[in-house]
């Protein structure tokens, strides 16, 4: 019973940590909504950044039917503190590199475009070995998760490609995202679950076939280890609910 | 403000829906080259559901009439009514026209 309780427990928290990320790096990318580089590009993100909360939305439902608890998908977005959140690190930085100081800094497309290649890269494979779930309503939620996300790492990489392969200035600023965000894909793999470990290498093949097309350079692992999925976050994001939880905490079971 | 030379060429978006049997035009955007067109064309037009088929074409490729010429064109069809084809009943097995 304790055993089959951990498991459960086990999967609740991969189910949050799922949510999270997409419900941060949904609400992070929407920055861009009316301020894109190009109108089409603008379209592009908030697209993606409303599939991402779509993701979200549906694991925080499962969660929630899951822990039978009162909680519901608004209560595990808007009423859960940073410490709480269980995504990568990765995934709430602000658009800009490690020397701005906060999210309202002047946005840095190619920041943007790297992250998004990195963890849709992941996701691709995470969502397809997740649609083999014995949880029936997880293994669909991964196989519409699927084909959104597909579609995010297309858009990434071929920006990725474009950026790096392209101007002086494109290609400094894009090595620069990358060196700045690289080293916090550690947490992809340290203390992984089995699953999820066993994506690496497929993970590093994608990663390595794009930056070649790219003629960008892979930093050298090491550094600092994130642990955001352990709910040790950087400062960002406390900003970031800040912003997306305070019409809900202020106006609670306010509808439209 | 951009000079027309930095700006990406510009695109003629046609979509055919599920129950369409044609590409219509949709609109037109701004992209580098045909594989982003493509993409952006996935984004800006299809977003809600349109779609099952995008073309894109370089609107420079496109030769359109003049619209002084609208007289001369257009005009001297608005009194042959007898062109239209609804004097004339399409038996069923023809299907679709």
């Amino acid at each position: 019973m304790a055993r089959a309780q951990s498991v459960v427990h086990a999967a609740l928290e991969d189910m949050l940590h799922l949510a999270d990320s997409a419900l941060v790096l949904g609400q992070r990318n929407a920055e861009w909504c009316g301020h894109g580089p190009v109108l089409e590009e603008d379209i592009a993100m908030a697209n993606i950044s409303l599939d991402l909360i779509g993701q979200a939305r549906l694991l925080y439902q499962h969660a929630a039917a899951i822990m039978a608890d009162g909680s519901t998908e608004d209560s595990l977005a808007y009423f859960r503190d940073p410490q709480d959140f269980r995504n990568y690190t990765l995934l709430e930085l602000p658009h800009h590199g490690p020397l701005a100081g906060t999210a309202a800094a002047e946005r840095d497309y190619a920041t943007t475009i790297v992250r998004n290649f990195l963890y849709s890269a992941l996701m691709v494979l995470r969502w397809d070995a997740l649609q083999q779930s014995p949880d029936a309503q997880l293994a669909a939620i991964a196989a519409k998760s699927l084909k959104e996300v597909r579609y995010h790492l297309r858009h990434a990489r071929d920006w990725l490609v474009r950026l790096g392969d392209g101007t002086e200035e494109s290609h400094t600023r894009t090595q620069a995202a990358l060196d700045h965000l690289m080293p916090y894909t550690a947490e992809f793999w340290a203390d992984a679950d089995t699953a999820t470990a066993t994506l690496q290498a497929d993970w590093e093949a994608c990663v390595d076939d794009a930056l070649d097309e790219a003629t960008l350079k892979r930093p050298a692992p090491g550094g600092h280890l994130s642990r955001g999925k352990h709910g040790q976050h950087s400062e960002h994001l406390s900003y970031l609910l800040g912003e997306m939880q305070s019409l809900a905490r202020q106006h609670p079971g306010a509808t439209w | 403000m951009s000079t027309a030379r930095n700006e990406w060429p510009l695109w003629e978006v046609f979509v055919r829906s599920k129950q369409g049997l044609e590409h219509k035009h949709s609109g037109s955007l701004h992209a580098v080259d045909a594989a982003q067109a493509l993409q952006m064309a996935r984004d800006v037009y299809t977003r809600r559901q349109e779609g099952v088929s995008i073309w894109v074409v370089p609107s420079s490729q496109i030769t359109a009439s003049a619209p002084d010429d609208k007289a001369e064109l257009f005009e001297p069809m608005a009194d042959k009514i007898y062109r239209h084809p609804t004097f004339y009943e399409i038996p069923d097995e023809v299907g679709h026209m």
